[in-house]
This record gives C-alpha cells, sequence and structure tokens, in this order.
C-alpha cells in the first residue's frame, strides 16, 4: 500500500461513514478512510479533489463533516466518539482548512484554466459539447491532448490576460457612513482590501501577521483606519501604533527606490547638469536646506502630503505592472547589479542610446521605409461589400486576329494525323461528350448557385461542427500512429470505437435530416470518405497485428 | 538632400525640409558672411539643431579659413549628447552622399564625472568629489613624488596618456562622451584630458555653458581655442542668468567657519613645510618677485583653480610685497577673514557698492586694494607650493579669496547685499553676504570679442531686442521663426476665470483666496477627466504649490463653504440643528486631488533631485502604459528647464499663475535698479519679460515637433492683457484667438475637447507636404520661396 510511506498529519479514531465504524486519516497529500479492522481505504480523496468542506451546526446532536467534491459528490463523515467528537472534528476540520487552500489554487488553476479555454474559444465549447458531453470520449481524453499542446505550445496569447490595474484613488473610494452618532461605519469590499494589499505590502504582512492570533478582522481594519497611517499628513500621533512599523518601511521602500536612481538618462535630474556652481557661488536661491528645524509644522506636513502623493502613486504604478514586468524586472535588477560593479559603462550605453536617438528623430523629415500604399477610399460601400460585378469582356480581336486564327486551324485540320494507338474506349468517349454537351455534368453553369446559396445556413452550420468534430476525432485517432505502444494500441481501438459510435450518433442523424429536407448535394460524401480511410487503415492495421501475433 | 543656401552646398541629411529650416539657415549664413552676431528664435521642434549644425559645417567645408571652429553651447548634459547624435548623422549622410571618408573631428565636452574611468575615482558620486581624487592622483608634485616612491598612488589613465596621447591627434570622428570613453579604455587614457586637449584641434566643440561663460573654467578649458571660431548659444533664453551666476558669490557664516580652518591648516603646513623644506617657500618667493608665474610651466592639471576675473582684467604684473611671502599672506587672508567676520555681525540690512566696501575695508583693516586683487592668483601659487592634495577641502578660503579679487577688480556691475537673517524668520540670525553680479554683459564680452560669429539662439527668445541689450552687443542679424504648420496642433488657451466667475489670478493679494485656489483645482481636475495620459501643471513658486497642494488635499470639489473647525484637518464637523437638538455630524469631504486621482495618478516634483527623477520616470512609466498622470511641477524648476514632455508624456501644460519672480529680494531689486539705469529698461518691462519667458518655456516643452499636439492652458487672467501677451514667442502668439483670451474653466474644457477630437485624427506626411514640409523640387519654386521669405520676422 503506498499510503504506508505517506505522511499521516492526522488519525481519528471512531469516525462513520456510511454507517460504518473506521478511522480516518488526514494525510500529506489526501483524506482517507477506512473501515475499522481493515487495512484498506474505501474512501479516499485527494485535496485537489476537494472543493469545500461543511460542518453540521453546533448544537446538533450529530457532528459532521462534509467534503464536497469538485464533481459535485459529496463525502460525509460523521464523528462519533461521544466524548471527543466535537474535539476531532474541530482537529480535523482547522487541519484541512490549512490544507485545503494549498491544493485548491493548484486544482482551481486547472479548472480556471479549461473553463477559460472553453469560454474564449467557442468552437473548442462546441467541440467540447459535441464530444464530451454527448459522451463520445471522455473529458480526461478531450483534455489530455489539448493542455499538454497549450502548455507545450505558445502559452503567451493565452496567458497574458491583461490584469486589471489598480484604482489610483481606492482609498477614496472607501466612503465612511455615519451611523447616527459619533461612529463611522466603513465599507471594506473585497476589493477595496485587495487594492490596499497590493499597494501597500508592508500592511498585507502586518494582516497576515496580526489577523488571525492578535486581532480579528474588524479589529485590523478599524485600526487601520484610526491609524497615522491612513491620515499620515497628521503627524505627532502614538507611536505604539501597529501601522508605524509600515510607515517606516514605505519610507524605506521610497529611499530606496530613490537611491536605485532611474534608467533613463534623459530624466535623471542629477546628472542634468555638467558642471554645479560650487557651495558659494551663483545668485543664492534661498534653499532652505540649512534651516530645516525653522521649518515650520506645517510646510513640513505639507511636504509629507506631497511624498505620500508621489510615493502612493508610484506604489499604485508598480501594483499594476508587477506580475507582468517580473522577467525585465529581473534583467533590470541583474544589470543594476552590474551597475554597481566597475564596468556599468558597458552596460548602460544601450538604453541611453536608444533614448538619445529617439529624443533626435525627425520622423516627418524622413521619408517613410515602408512601400507606399494607397488608402482604401470608397466612393459606393455597398459595392464593396457586394464584390466585383462581372465586367463584359474587355478582350477584342481583331478581324486580322480571326482570319489567322482561323487559317491556323484550318492548317493544323488539314495536318491532322489521328494516333489510332491512343484512343478512348468509345463509353468513357461517349460520356466525356455528354458530360461536355450542354446539361452535362461539367458544363453546369458555374457559380449560378453555389452550395452555400442551396443548402440553409443551419445546416451548414451543423455540417461544419460535424467537420470540426470529426476532425478532432480523426486527429486523435490518426495521432495514434505509429502504434507503437500498448497504450497507443489500446487507445487506437478505443478512437475507432468512438469513430463509429460518433458515425451512428452524430453523422447519420444528419444524413437523414439532409434526405428529409430533399438536398440533392452529396453533403457528407468527404466526411464519409475521411472515416473509411480512417476505417480502412485501422483494418491494415488489425490485419498485420493479427497476422504477427499468429 | 542638398541644397543651395545663397551659394553654398549644404548637405542635409533629411529627405524633406521645414520651410523655417531653410530660412533659418538662409539668416545663420547671413550672420556667418557678415563675421557678426545673431539672435535667432525658432520654435523647439522644428529641428534647429540640424539646421545649425548642416549650415556650419558647410560652411566650413567651404571656408575652412574663414571659420576653423564651431563651438557649440547647450545647457545640460543630455542636451549635448543629443547634439553630438545628431552631428553623427550629418556626417554619415556626407560620407553617403560623398563617398568620402570623414575628415571632421568633433568631440562633447564634460565634466570629469561624466568622463572619468578610473574605477575608483569615477564610483564617485558627486562631481566636486570626483574633481578632487582626480587632482590628488594626477597633480604634478604627486607624479613627482612617484619617482621616489614607486606606492605613491597615480592614475595610471593619466600616465598613460602623458606619455603617448598627445602625439597622435585623435583620429578624425564623432566623439560622444561615450564614445570618448570607450576610446579612452581602449587606448588605455584619460578620455578627460585627451578631450581636453582635442578640443584645440577639433572642427566641432560640444560642450557647456560654464566652459565658456565662467571664468574660473574658461580660463582653464576654452583659453586656447581659435578666434575664428563660431560660438553657438543653443537654449539660450536665460543666458543672461548664467552670466550672472557664474560671477557672483555668497558668504555664509558656515562659510567663513570653514574658511577659519582653512587657514589654520595652512599655517600648520607652511609652519611644517619650513621646518623641512624651507627652500621650496623661498623658491616660490623667487618665483613671485620676478612675476614669472607664467615660467613655472603650470602643468595642466595643476590648475585646479583658475582667476575668478575676465581674462582681460587680470593683472600682468608682479605680485605685491606685502603678501609675497607664505606667512605674509596667511596673515593677509586671516585680518581680511576677520574683517568678513565683523560685517556678518551686523544688525540691519547694508547694501553697498564695490568701491564703498574697498574704502571700508580700507579704514578698518588696512588692507589695499591692489593686495586684494590678488588673493585668488596668490592662493593658487601658495596651495601648487604647499602640494596640498585635497584641494575639495579647500573650497571655503577658495571662494573667499574669488570674492576679493572679484570686489577689488570691478567697480561696475556689482552689490554688496549683508542680510542678517532670512525675510521669512526674521528671528533666526543666518547672515548672508551676497556679491552679486547685475550685469550679465560681464561675462559673456569677452566671448562677444574674441569669437568672430556669436549666435544665440532659443524655441522662446521673445522679445528679441531684449537680450542684446542685456547682454550688450549688438547682433546683425535677429529673427524670429514662426512653425509653419499643416494643422494646429498647438491651443493655447487663457482661462481667466472660474465657472463661479471669480477672477483666476496668482497674485499676491489673491493667491491664498479660498476661491482661486479651489478654481484651479476644478480646471485641473476637468482637465484630467478630459486629457489623455499626460498632463504637465507648472506653479510659480514651490511655496505655492506646497500650499495648494495642501489645501486641494482637503477642499471639497463642490463649491459649497463650509464652516471647518476642529483639530481634525480631513474631518469636518458641521453642526446642525436638528428638531432642536444639536447633533453632531461628521463628514469626510472628498479632497480634490482625491477625485483627480480617479482619472490620473498624481505625481509631483520635491525639492530633492533625486525624488523628483524617481517621480518622473514614474510619471513617464504611467503615461506609458495608458493610466495617465499628472505631473506637478514649478517654474524655474528643473524640471522646466531640462525635460521635454514630447507626445502622450504631456498632451496638456498648465501654467498656473504669471511665474514672477520673488520681487521682494533685494538682490533682484538692485539688479532692477542697475538696470534702469544702465540699460534704460523698465523694472516692470524686465519682469514681465523674465515671467513670460519661463511661461513659454513650461509651455513650450509640450510642443516639441510637429506631428506632437498639445494644450497650452494659461491659467491666469493677466495673460490676457496685450504686455504680457505680446512677450510670448511669435509662434504661440499667432495661435491665441481673441475668443480664448478670458475663458471659463467650463469653455476652456470644451474648447480642449473638440481640440484632442480634432487632433486624434490620423495625420500623415502627405498632409503636411507641400505646407509644413517640403521636398527639394518645392522648396525650388518660387512661390515657395516668396512664403519662405515671410517666415522670417525681421526685428
Amino acid at each position: 500500500m503506498a499510503s504506508l510511506s505517506e505522511e499521516v498529519l492526522l488519525v481519528v479514531k471512531k469516525v462513520r461513514q456510511r454507517k460504518q465504524d473506521g478511522t480516518l486519516y488526514l494525510m500529506a497529500e489526501r483524506i482517507a478512510w477506512g473501515p475499522e479492522g481493515k487495512d484498506r481505504f474505501t474512501v479516499s480523496h485527494p485535496y485537489s479533489d476537494i472543493r469545500c468542506q461543511k460542518i453540521s451546526p453546533d448544537g446538533k446532536a450529530k457532528i459532521q463533516l462534509q467534503l464536497v467534491l469538485h464533481t459535485g459528490e459529496s463525502t460525509t463523515f460523521h464523528f462519533a466518539n461521544e466524548s471527543t467528537a466535537l474535539k476531532d472534528r474541530e482537529a480535523a476540520k482547522e487541519l484541512l482548512q490549512q490544507l485545503l487552500p494549498k491544493f485548491k489554487k493548484k486544482a482551481n488553476k486547472e479548472l480556471e484554466e479549461k473553463n477559460r479555454m472553453l469560454q474564449e474559444d467557442p468552437v473548442l465549447f462546441q467541440l467540447y459539447k459535441d464530444l464530451v458531453v454527448s459522451q463520445v470520449i471522455s473529458a480526461e481524453e478531450f483534455w489530455a491532448n489539448r493542455l499538454g499542446g497549450m502548455n507545450h505550445g505558445d502559452p503567451a496569447p493565452y496567458n497574458n490576460k491583461q490584469e486589471v490595474g489598480i484604482s489610483g484613488a481606492f482609498l477614496a473610494d472607501i466612503r465612511p457612513q455615519t451611523d447616527g452618532c459619533n461612529g463611522l461605519r466603513y465599507n471594506l469590499t473585497a476589493d477595496i482590501i485587495e487594492s490596499i494589499f497590493r499597494t501597500y505590502p508592508a500592511v498585507k504582512q502586518k494582516y497576515s501577521e496580526n489577523v488571525p492570533h492578535n486581532l480579528t478582522e474588524k479589529e485590523f481594519w478599524t485600526r487601520f483606519f484610526q491609524s497615522h497611517y491612513f491620515h499620515r499628513d497628521r503627524i505627532n500621533t502614538g507611536s505604539q501604533d501597529i501601522f508605524s512599523e509600515c510607515a517606516k518601511q514605505d519610507e524605506k521602500g521610497l529611499k530606496s527606490l530613490v537611491t536605485q536612481g532611474v534608467k533613463n538618462p534623459l530624466v535623471d535630474l542629477l546628472s542634468l547638469e555638467d558642471k554645479t556652481l560650487d557651495e558659494g557661488y551663483g545668485i543664492s536661491k534661498t534653499l532652505p536646506s540649512t534651516s530645516s528645524a525653522n521649518k515650520s509644522v506645517k510646510e513640513s506636513s505639507n511636504s509629507a502630503i506631497i511624498k505620500r502623493f508621489n510615493h502612493h502613486s508610484a506604489m499604485v504604478l508598480a501594483a499594476g505592472s508587477r506580475r507582468g514586468d517580473v522577467p525585465t524586472d529581473q534583467a533590470s535588477e541583474t544589470s543594476s547589479t552590474d551597475g554597481n560593479s566597475r564596468d556599468s559603462d558597458f552596460f548602460q550605453p544601450p538604453l541611453k542610446k536608444v533614448k538619445l536617438q529617439e529624443a533626435i528623430e525627425y520622423e516627418d523629415l524622413q521619408r517613410e521605409n515602408v512601400p507606399k500604399t494607397v488608402a482604401l477610399n470608397l466612393k459606393k460601400s455597398d459595392r464593396y461589400a457586394h464584390g466585383p460585378v462581372p465586367l463584359q469582356s474587355q478582350q477584342y480581336t481583331t478581324s486580322q486576329d480571326i482570319i489567322n486564327s482561323v487559317s491556323y486551324i484550318r492548317q493544323e485540320m488539314a495536318n491532322y494525323k489521328p494516333s489510332l494507338t491512343r484512343v478512348m474506349s468509345s463509353t468513357t468517349a461517349t460520356s466525356a461528350i455528354a458530360a461536355l454537351s450542354p446539361g452535362g455534368v461539367l458544363m453546369q453553369p458555374v457559380g449560378q448557385q453555389s452550395i452555400n446559396q442551396m443548402v440553409p445556413t443551419d445546416i451548414q452550420g451543423e455540417l461544419k461542427h460535424l467537420y470540426i468534430a470529426a476532425g478532432e476525432l480523426l486527429r486523435h485517432f490518426w495521432s495514434c500512429f505509429p502504434v507503437s505502444t500498448p497504450f497507443l494500441e489500446e487507445k487506437v481501438t478505443k478512437m475507432k470505437a468512438n469513430l463509429e459510435r460518433f458515425q451512428i450518433t452524430k453523422l447519420r442523424p444528419f444524413q437523414e435530416k439532409i434526405q428529409r429536407q430533399y438536398l440533392s448535394a452529396n453533403l457528407t460524401g468527404h466526411l464519409e470518405d475521411m472515416f473509411q480511410t480512417a476505417y480502412s487503415k485501422f483494418h491494415i492495421w488489425q490485419t498485420r497485428r493479427m497476422m504477427r501475433n499468429t | 538632400m542638398k541644397l543651395n543656401i545663397e551659394g553654398l552646398l549644404v548637405y542635409f541629411p533629411y529627405d524633406y525640409i521645414y520651410p523655417e529650416q531653410y530660412s533659418y539657415m538662409l539668416e545663420l549664413k547671413r550672420t556667418l558672411d557678415a563675421k557678426g552676431h545673431g539672435v535667432l528664435e525658432m520654435p523647439s521642434g522644428t529641428g534647429k539643431t540640424i539646421s545649425l549644425l548642416s549650415l556650419i559645417v558647410a560652411y566650413q567645408k567651404a571656408f575652412p579659413l574663414e571659420v576653423t571652429k564651431l563651438i557649440y553651447c547647450s545647457r545640460t548634459v543630455p542636451e549635448i549628447e543629443k547634439v553630438v547624435e545628431e552631428l553623427r548623422k550629418l556626417m554619415e549622410f556626407y560620407v553617403k552622399e560623398t563617398g568620402e571618408a570623414n575628415n571632421f573631428m568633433a568631440l562633447s565636452l564634460s565634466s570629469r564625472k561624466n568622463l572619468c574611468i578610473h574605477p575608483e575615482v569615477s564610483s564617485l558620486r558627486f562631481g566636486k568629489e570626483v574633481d578632487g581624487k582626480c587632482h590628488s592622483l594626477t597633480a604634478s608634485y604627486v607624479r613627482a613624488q612617484r619617482h621616489s616612491n614607486p606606492n605613491q598612488p597615480v592614475c595610471r589613465f593619466y600616465e598613460e596618456f602623458d606619455a603617448v596621447g598627445r602625439q597622435v591627434p585623435l583620429p578624425p570622428g564623432i566623439y560622444n562622451l561615450d564614445d570618448l570613453k570607450e576610446f579612452g579604455r581602449r587606448k588605455g587614457w584619460c578620455p578627460y584630458y585627451l578631450a581636453r586637449y582635442s578640443i584645440l584641434h577639433a572642427n566641432i566643440v560640444v560642450y557647456s555653458y560654464h566652459y565658456l561663460l565662467d571664468p574660473k573654467i574658461a580660463d582653464l578649458v576654452s583659453k586656447e581655442l581659435a578666434k575664428k571660431s563660431v560660438v553657438v548659444f543653443d537654449e539660450a533664453h536665460n543666458i543672461d542668468n548664467v552670466c550672472i551666476d557664474s560671477m557672483s558669490v555668497n558668504i555664509t557664516r558656515r562659510m567663513l567657519d570653514r574658511c577659519q580652518t582653512n587657514v589654520d591648516t595652512l599655517q600648520n603646513t607652511i609652519q611644517k613645510i619650513k621646518e623641512t623644506d624651507a627652500a621650496k617657500l623661498r623658491e616660490e618667493y623667487r618665483r613671485l618677485v620676478e612675476g614669472l608665474k607664467e615660467a613655472n610651466v603650470a602643468r595642466e592639471t595643476d590648475i585646479y583653480l583658475a582667476n575668478p576675473v575676465l581674462p582681460d582684467e587680470i593683472l600682468q604684473e608682479a605680485v605685491p610685497g606685502s603678501i609675497r611671502t607664505a606667512e605674509h599672506f596667511v596673515g593677509f587672508l586671516r585680518r581680511f577673514l576677520e574683517y568678513l567676520k565683523a560685517r556678518l555681525r551686523v544688525q540691519h540690512v547694508v547694501q553697498e557698492s564695490a568701491p564703498q566696501f574697498l574704502k571700508d575695508i580700507f579704514d578698518k583693516v588696512c588692507i589695499d586694494r591692489k593686495p586684494l586683487r590678488f588673493c585668488a592668483e596668490r592662493l593658487q601659487s601658495l596651495l601648487r607650493t604647499l602640494e596640498i592634495a585635497d584641494i575639495a577641502d579647500f573650497s571655503a578660503v577658495t571662494l573667499i579669496s574669488n570674492f576679493a579679487t572679484l570686489v577689488s577688480t570691478y567697480s561696475q556691475g556689482f552689490t554688496i547685499i549683508i542680510e542678517p537673517f532670512e525675510d521669512r524668520t526674521p528671528t533666526i540670525a543666518n547672515p548672508v553676504l551676497h556679491f552679486s553680479c547685475m550685469d550679465p554683459s560681464i561675462a559673456i564680452k569677452p566671448v562677444f570679442q574674441r569669437f568672430q560669429s556669436v549666435v544665440i539662439t532659443s524655441g522662446t527668445l521673445s522679445p528679441l531686442d531684449i537680450y542684446p541689450r542685456i547682454l550688450d552687443f549688438r547682433p546683425v542679424t535677429m529673427a524670429s521663426f514662426t512653425m509653419t504648420l499643416a494643422r494646429t496642433c498647438l491651443c493655447p488657451l487663457i482661462v481667466g476665470r472660474g465657472n463661479d466667475q471669480v477672477a483666476l489670478s496668482s497674485k499676491f493679494e489673491t493667491r491664498e483666496d479660498f476661491a482661486v485656489i479651489r478654481n484651479y483645482g476644478n480646471l485641473l481636475l476637468e482637465m484630467s477627466a478630459v486629457v489623455p495620459d499626460g498632463i504637465v501643471a507648472f506653479f510659480t513658486s514651490y511655496v505655492y504649490m506646497e500650499n495648494i497642494v495642501a489645501s486641494w488635499y482637503e477642499q471639497v470639489c463642490v463649491g459649497t463653504c463650509v464652516a471647518a473647525f476642529g483639530s481634525h484637518r480631513r474631518w469636518v464637523f458641521l453642526t446642525a440643528a436638528v428638531a432642536g437638538r444639536i447633533r453632531l455630524l461628521v463628514f469626510r469631504l472628498q479632497g480634490i486631488l482625491e477625485n483627480i486621482q480617479r482619472n490620473k495618478l498624481i505625481f509631483i516634483e520635491t525639492q530633492d533631485a533625486a525624488e523628483t527623477s524617481m517621480a518622473l520616470e514614474k510619471y513617464q512609466e504611467a503615461c506609458e502604459n495608458g493610466r495617465g498622470a499628472i505631473l506637478l511641477s514649478v517654474a524655474r524648476g528643473k524640471v522646466s528647464e531640462g525635460i521635454d514632455f514630447v507626445h502622450h508624456f504631456g498632451r496638456a501644460v498648465i501654467m498656473f499663475g504669471v511665474p514672477y519672480v520673488y520681487t521682494q529680494s533685494r538682490i533682484l531689486k538692485a539688479r532692477l535698479e542697475y538696470l534702469r539705469d544702465q540699460f534704460q529698461i523698465r523694472e516692470n518691462d524686465f519682469l514681465t519679460f523674465d515671467a513670460m519667458r519661463h511661461a513659454a518655456q513650461c509651455v513650450g516643452r509640450a510642443i516639441r515637433g510637429k506631428t506632437d499636439y498639445g494644450l497650452m492652458i494659461f491659467a491666469d487672467k493677466r495673460y490676457a492683457r496685450a504686455d504680457k501677451r505680446g512677450k510670448l514667442p511669435r509662434w504661440i502668439q499667432e495661435h491665441i484667438s481673441d475668443g480664448s483670451l478670458n475663458l471659463t474653466v467650463d469653455e476652456a474644457v470644451q474648447l480642449s475637447k473638440h481640440f484632442l477630437r480634432q487632433m486624434a485624427q490620423p495625420f500623415r506626411q502627405e498632409d503636411q507636404l507641400g505646407l509644413s514640409l517640403l521636398t527639394l523640387e518645392q522648396l525650388q519654386s518660387e512661390e515657395m520661396l516668396q512664403k519662405i521669405s515671410q517666415i522670417a520676422h525681421q526685428t
């Protein structure tokens, strides 16, 4: 039993499941239950399968814990140990509470991914409906091929869904309401909390440090709004606040940002001046550098506001671009560490060069390099929409041409010698002539009634879906060749069965429907052909295998 | 394309040209032909730099004997680098078109901080530290000591350069700062000294203003540059302030204290040297007697500090006897220092002229004018003799001696103001002695005299005639060019009223007014809702911005006036009598800034440059990723002077108020008086001129080309007046319609919406062709030449 090697985190005895006594095991990756006296688990769920847990309300006679799976099934455990039932349940619940989120993310991610793919791609969704919902193939089979392909292929267009940034005014959006007496009520939504956390990681840290243990969530936020961290422009509030540390941390972050300097040399005010005047020279610009002490309280609070705005905006901006930027950030980090090393100058120029080139460029003075295009100027848009109107043939032949060609043909005819060894059989010849005579197959007026005019649109749509589904199935089928492993053997047989099932459940009804509507055109002929090719391939493979086996 | 500018073949490295560029080149050529000076204003973003470079390079190639060198001065390091890159483009075009290898040598020069490749020295943060450290490794006596003591650290790059670098000139090519460093690394030569040496034979030198205007540096670096050079001051709208800054000195009590310690150190060192190596001092004395300072072939690395006065003012005589010996000189310095200390002990403000100061110092401590004039010179010699390594530590005593030399050299154009305390804090003693230059023409005079052509150019030089007056020169050409536009891509609006008809103004009487501040806030708020991407707002001063930001933070944007009291600032307690009972209601009011935050992120310039840089970068990031941001900044601040907000980085600029300089400053008052007496410029004219050039600079930051577009909002009713409006550059002025002179906030928003919607339409090259963008054929047509001649606005 593989589970022996697993780490068992919690064992709860006397747990009933389906009226059977047994023991509940919480292991590192799954929860399992085995009936008493047997060394086998009859219930075993990986945590990733579990959607949530539910507990029976306090005061109920039966102390139960229910696990709801992603599939919708649920399993209920009844804690039957009279004296410690509640404690046992709490212990199990607590542990699950900690474990589930870890796995949830993983499971959810996959599920979300699938969900998203289906939502974004209507064709895929239709395919899913055609194949999985109608149970032609199982969901796993369907995804097995898909997800792999997705992950190996270019994930960029799928994963780079644009993230929603944070509103710059999210703090201002928290409108307090009066509750009638001297209190205030702040309405915090999950979004706002998320915004606060993303913008101010320091607060998030405080939250995770304090909330379950020291403070309730409500207390935490109350303190947050009371604290001078929120009203930072007010100075001289008490320092025993839990957020004073945050403020300091932010200050530090800001400082480090400032000392890091800027990457774009064109906005670096420090290196703007070539030669600054030495101290003492020049018309004094009365810098209050020496008089920081005599700065009034108001002034310093004003500059605190300004700092706060800069910091807030920078944080909001950073929060918005944090995820997308990870690779570039790393690059910049490495380059900045290089920048501290001696050879900084070797790394610096490219960006600088680019910026300089950008700055001196006059795009309108240069001839555009791209070939000149003519802007589409539609005078009559309906003509554009309906396509070109067939024009009368513009090729005129002069009489001289006609005379020439006639004489040429005459000459040819005069010299004509039938090569009797290469004549066609008479039947073929007649059929060819019939086909080429007016009313024959090849002489049907072209384009008079194209297929999309003959066939109603709903049938067309249906046909399209059939094609896509059949294509998908055939893809699965053909991807099994060459059949080299037993797994593939199994799959190919299954796929063949799937194909047949598809033909019967989907294709046949469709054909019948067409017939009922008296549509002459052979719409499904090509589909049938594809199936036949697959079948014959399968038969060849099968007979070969039989021969090899015998 | 190849152009024919009045018979001169000019290679222009683009396929098309703006009409004003052609016109600009014409004017420039006339200036060069006349060997005179010129003042040219052309809007930023119309390719001023490339026009300048194309024409002057062509001129140099055509008349190599007439113009030997181009000295291109710009303000900031990024600007310098941009110029060199444009030059590189031009030279590449030459090579491509003519097929000949490039024989031009062009390079940029910057301070050691930007050029040093010595591993230890270049890692220092501040320019001053780098300079000091460099000096301690390369001074001639340090290198001399190495002969006897091989452990003495020296800079191997300089040694290598000194050994072989001078024999072979730098090969032709375009050298930006990074190219120089790269070249230096490859050869193992010091790029800084290589560049300083190479500018003598370079065809084009690009460096910052200070290398020409600050006599302390100019004497070292630019002394030997050829007379037949063309000097270009780009972004020259602030050139008068640069001139003034380079000649002014401020002395605080802290400075004097540091000076005291410096003098003590000097004394001790002299004592020590006397015991060990008295011959050295005797040698110095002998040298000074003979007045043969120059004979002591001053190695380039030694001259760390040059004379603060202009070359033609330096006396070519021997140092007077009273300060010739080292001890006497130190004693002299002590006396001077004590005198200054005594002067700083005043209780009231003193203002006097240089002759008055000299008379007073003679009466009080018997210091004559002549030794004072030699003070800087003498200190230099002493520091060299004493072989002091950490020159940077002696900045205080250097400052004092420079002051001594300056005050005794110039009797005109300077004023001395001693303020015992700052105006805002009259209780705290913080005495400062301002020795302030009031006449910018003093510093720039040698430049005009020495070089045959000096071109002053910028995007905003209006009114043009004031520059020749305050810089005291006679230009041969003065022209202002407008921007020809296929679509009006700038939209200047003057917002004079709030929606409640309250007049908007930042003038002193109303600036603290609640209603004005609120209306300013509403303007910004409404704009933040309609303008895409970036908005830059400028305030008149830092203090004003702080106050406004603080009140916006508290204020409600709806105009209800709320009686606020209580100790809390963001919570306003309203009393309301309800059913005979007083109930306390608490409202948290929504600040204007918080409402703005709903639309855009807010970044604010601070007084700390590093912090502001970060805010700027974040601002650009926010504009880049589509979130949009607002930058609150200050006119005359670093951002307004050096940072461009191209395209989406600045779709609107809002100028809150008229950025007048702080008029209560005594230095300013003295300068205004001087301007009135010497140049007949009325105070108000100058103040308005100064305010408007800064306003124009601020709003001009947003438009950097014809494909760019932006709103320019002047939020002050005073902008509507003719005397203010008339001082804006012509290219802005001509787009201010009479209808947009006194708008309310709402009207401005409506106009902005309309403008932005129009501008958002695709704009292609074809739309511009023939109007604001010309091909060679179009340029040659008679009709177009007619039109072009009208672009230049002669004054």
